[in-house]
């Protein structure tokens, strides 16, 4: 046995599953959403096969309303690794007028899911990744690696396979698929860890930045062009800010934060975790740490 | 100075091992407040959420004024009366020392096929007791499960101490009666240690409640005992998982090794076609690399081109797993419709599905008792051992050397469902049974003896034994047609015939003639369960085969006819022309010529067909065969 680090055995794992979907699929798929996890993804996916190209293509669902550095963010990184990009949007919705402002939760559905399903079935994909993780939220935490769809794309909660050791079962009837979640075990920290490691390029809206705001219902929104109709006395200003996670600019919070750097967003991200518990400071000595949590006893 | 600080805690927490283990009890036992507690104690949990959980606990706990801690991770409850199947949910956490993946399986309906599935891919179990119960029937099936599922390490925590006034002499108790059932079921990895997952003592803090207990607390186990995977097999096994093609130049194949390891240079084979080359590289993104070790994923590219394709094993040479088409496996089932012998299957063995059928089940497991049962069908939840037959050859190891080439699982081929797993015990020979396992007779209605009854005869073989030319197959057929015309039911195997038909995958090499032999011996032994006499013909040169036939049956079902006539009696009559040939060293391994006969010692009845007329030979029989009352009329 090798000695293998944590990280080494999420790797090894995500590069086995990514290996299993394009050997037993005709027509797989990795959905791109161009953030953190999909930039970890497509870096395994790109280890599974070296030294050839992917064996498959790369999926955006455009809303298009994505922030523009996402955009230019995706283009380069075609370009530079050379995957090939099919980029799909809702053209219907796109022609009613659908947009985050004047069709509020509905919008998700017609521009991301129906587009999405649109897009799979258009293209007869069989097999599709994304980057989701079980540590996101509790409802995650028992999503198979293979996750069955019936040919309506529906996911049939009583009857999802059960899944042993590392055999997936990959088999499917005509007009079925999976999606598959080759970072199902990884935790946020050990994502940002591995993009630290391996020096995986992302998007710059995670680290902070000056950028243009304002306040509403709560949230920090960043005024990404000149298409968001702004309020009565809504005056965009300058913060330092960044986000934990990007998705159309219009429904995605800032964080005041001067994070710049890879290691201070890991660091503040750790803080954050834990801050609250009496603003303890994250210790990063090992042997006070041990102390502390001993001292805490209890309650 | 704080930018350094940070790496460095960075490069320890990548660094950590990881861990996954399964948490094997019910909410009775505290399960959930066990899990919470680690989460909570291991500083896991966000202050706004255990605010939550706070208030919560005062609505719905049962821990008064203190955060019930169960309620972190429960939540699962209203999911099942919403009739969402939970069969696994993962929780993470870490240490100083390791991360940790639990496996948390909830659910008493669905437990067997959960835990299983919670347990394929753990290092480690900890099974919960209850201190105030003790050891239970849900205790003895968790432990069978695990041993199963060829875990070796299990840690028990005996919970609860509070409600047992935190009395060492229970803990002992308990702890006895523990040791002893994981022995009995090999699980030699044992630890024990007393808690109170609502108190928070000796989970990760030791708490003050049991000063006599001076061993770790749960975390200090989990944290310093030594799993790696308990890989016993330290031969390679790289299942081929991908053939990588980008150009025409390039070939090679992708797999994640499954147990030991492997250098450039090394000589490998594929199997099962034993093909056979070098290693030239190891490929990967970031370097090619000198050596690689299980649980690396890879690619290598060999010095030659041979046919290689996903599913396939690279092995080493000398160290060949098992290839064959027969298995004996534990199979779990885990599909609604039953599993039932005779059906096709499909099968995923590393990453080949092949074909096949479980041709009996030879006992069903009682999971609580662990006793063994007769069986023709495999329900829901249920564990049997099973003979599966496959239709093509592949390689496999034993479950307990190497899980990844010793484990499968069982796909209905209408539904594509997943409707069983199994861990392969054994190989089966084709030429034999393995004595690894007791094999159960399938009990049947009609009895042998009410079979012979309605006959009116006392089946047996009457084995004819002599050499080429001897005259055994003229007398066997005459006694059969004497036989038939006095009303008895009988059928003749013939030697010739036999070659033709059951066994002409055999070849006339020591080894193929004694599997000749033996499979006739099964079949005669089938007829004469089916209340016939047998009549074979066949040379059977050689006494234990003989011996090996007459073992078979009863003890006055086998009775033999040497044949005696002289061997210048039968080459000279050499009907087959096959004498001339053996002498002119055409045929080889000639019985009398090139090859042995070995004359029964004391045979039932011993002819001589140079000295007597096939008629009279007919008569020895049939009065032998009257003497011993075998003919009733």
């Amino acid at each position: 046995m090798a000695r293998m680090t944590q990280l080494g055995r999420l790797e090894a794992e995500g590069i086995f599953i990514i290996r299993e979907v394009a050997a037993e699929f005709d027509n797989p798929v990795m959905l791109y959403s161009i953030g953190k996890d999909s930039s970890v993804l497509l870096y395994l996916a790109r280890k599974a096969f070296h030294p050839g190209p992917l064996p498959f293509p790369l999926m955006h669902i455009d809303t298009t309303w994505k922030f523009r550095e996402m955009i230019e963010f995706r283009d380069r990184m075609a370009r530079e690794i050379g995957f090939k990009l099919i980029v799909h949007t809702n053209e219907e919705g796109l022609a009613a007028g659908v947009t985050p402002f004047t069709h509020g939760s509905r919008y998700t559905d017609i521009m991301k899911t129906e587009a999405l399903k649109a897009a799979l079935s258009k293209h007869r994909f069989d097999a599709a990744f994304g980057g989701a993780r079980r540590d996101e939220e509790k409802s995650r935490a028992k999503e198979r690696v293979f996750s069955f769809r019936d040919a309506q794309h529906r996911w049939d909660p009583k009857n999802q396979r059960p899944e042993l050791w590392n055999l997936y079962n990959g088999r499917i009837n005509q007009g079925e698929s999976i999606r598959v979640f080759p970072l199902s075990n990884w935790t946020e920290l050990d994502v940002w860890l591995y993009i630290h490691f391996e020096k995986i390029p992302v998007v710059p809206l995670y680290f902070a930045k000056p950028r243009p705001v304002v306040d509403r219902d709560g949230m920090l929104i960043m005024v990404d062009d000149d298409r968001m109709p702004l309020r009565d006395g809504e005056k965009p200003r300058m913060e330092t800010v960044r986000f934990r996670s990007l998705g159309c600019y219009p429904l995605s919070g800032a964080l005041r934060s001067n994070a710049d750097s890879l290691t201070s967003v890991i660091e503040e991200m750790l803080v954050t975790r834990t801050s609250e518990r009496q603003s303890r400071a994250i210790d990063f000595d090992q042997a006070a740490s041990m102390e502390k949590r001993k001292r805490e006893g209890y309650f | 100075m704080a930018a350094v600080r940070l790496e460095n805690f960075l490069r320890r927490h990548e660094a950590k091992a990881l861990l996954r283990f399964i948490t094997c009890g019910s909410v009775d036992d505290g399960k959930s407040t066990l899990i919470g507690r680690l989460l909570h104690d291991t500083q896991q949990i966000l202050e706004d959420h255990l605010a939550a959980v706070t208030s919560d606990s005062r609505k719905w706990g049962t821990t008064g004024d203190e955060p019930d801690l169960a309620l972190l991770v429960d939540g699962l409850q209203a999911e099942r009366e919403q009739g969402i199947t939970i069969d696994v949910a993962y929780r993470y956490f870490d240490t100083e020392a390791r991360k940790y993946i639990i496996a948390d399986c909830p659910g008493h309906e669905q437990y067997t096929r959960n835990m299983a599935t919670g347990a394929s891919t753990a290092d480690l179990a900890v099974i919960l007791v209850d201190a105030a119960r003790g050891v239970l029937v849900q205790t003895r099936r968790h432990a069978y499960i695990v041993s199963l599922l060829g875990i070796r390490q299990v840690v028990v925590a005996v919970n609860k101490m509070d409600m047992v006034g935190f009395d060492e002499r229970v803990f002992t108790a308990i702890r006895s009666e523990c040791l002893e059932l994981m022995a009995r079921l090999g699980v030699t990895g044992v630890s024990l240690v007393p808690v109170s997952a609502l108190k928070g003592h000796n989970v990760v803090t030791r708490g003050e409640g049991m000063p006599w207990y001076t061993g770790p607390t749960l975390i200090e186990l989990l944290d310093s005992i030594d799993v790696n995977r308990d890989q016993h097999l330290a031969d390679l096994r790289l299942p081929v998982q991908y053939v990588n093609r980008p150009n025409a130049t390039f070939r090679g194949y992708a797999g994640t090794i499954a147990a030991g390891g492997l250098a450039v240079g090394d000589p490998v084979m594929a199997v099962p076609s034993r093909r056979v080359s070098r290693i030239r590289s190891i490929v990967t993104f970031d370097g090619n690399l000198q050596q690689a070790a299980a649980p690396m994923a890879v690619t290598v590219t060999l010095d030659d081109e041979i046919d290689i394709s996903r599913g396939d094993l690279l092995v080493h040479p000398d160290r060949a797993p098992s290839v064959g088409r027969i298995i004996d496996a534990h199979l779990i089932w885990m599909s609604d419709s039953p599993l039932l012998p005779g059906k096709q299957y499909e099968f995923k063995i590393s990453h080949r599905y092949l074909r096949g059928t479980v041709e009996r089940i030879h006992h069903r497991v009682d999971v609580n008792d662990l006793s063994e049962h007769p069986t023709t069908e495999l329900k829901l939840n249920e564990v049997g051992l099973c003979r599966i037959v496959f239709a093509e050859q592949a390689a496999f190891d034993t479950y307990a050397s190497c899980r990844t080439t010793g484990a499968l699982i069982v796909v209905d081929r209408l539904s594509h469902a997943t409707a069983g797993a199994g861990m392969i015990l054994a190989s089966v020979a084709p030429h034999g049974v393995h004595h690894d396992i007791s094999v159960f007779w399938q009990p049947t209605r009609v009895s042998h003896q009410q079979r012979a009854n309605q006959k009116a005869q006392h089946p047996c073989i009457l084995w004819f034994t002599g050499l080429s030319g001897a005259g055994k197959s003229t007398i066997a057929n005459a006694v059969e047609q004497a036989l038939f015309l006095r009303g008895h039911h009988s059928y003749l195997l013939d030697g010739d015939n036999i070659r033709h038909g059951l066994n002409k995958d055999l070849d006339f090499s020591d080894a193929g003639r004694v599997e000749n032999i033996r499979r006739i011996g099964e079949l005669a032994k089938l007829f004469v369960d089916a209340g016939l006499i047998v009549v074979t013909a066949f040379i059977s040169p050689f006494r234990g085969d003989r011996r090996m036939v007459r073992d078979l049956v009863g003890p006055d079902e086998f009775v033999e006819v040497f044949v005696s006539t002289p061997i210048e009696v039968c080459e000279k009559r050499d009907a087959k022309g096959l004498y001339a040939r053996a002498r002119e060293g055409t045929i080889r391994n000639f019985t009398g010529v090139s090859s042995p006969y070995e004359a029964p010692e004391a045979p039932e009845i011993e002819i001589d067909s140079s000295k007597l007329t096939v008629t009279e030979c007919v008569d020895r029989v049939i009065r032998y065969l009257e003497s011993q009352d075998r003919l009733k009329n």
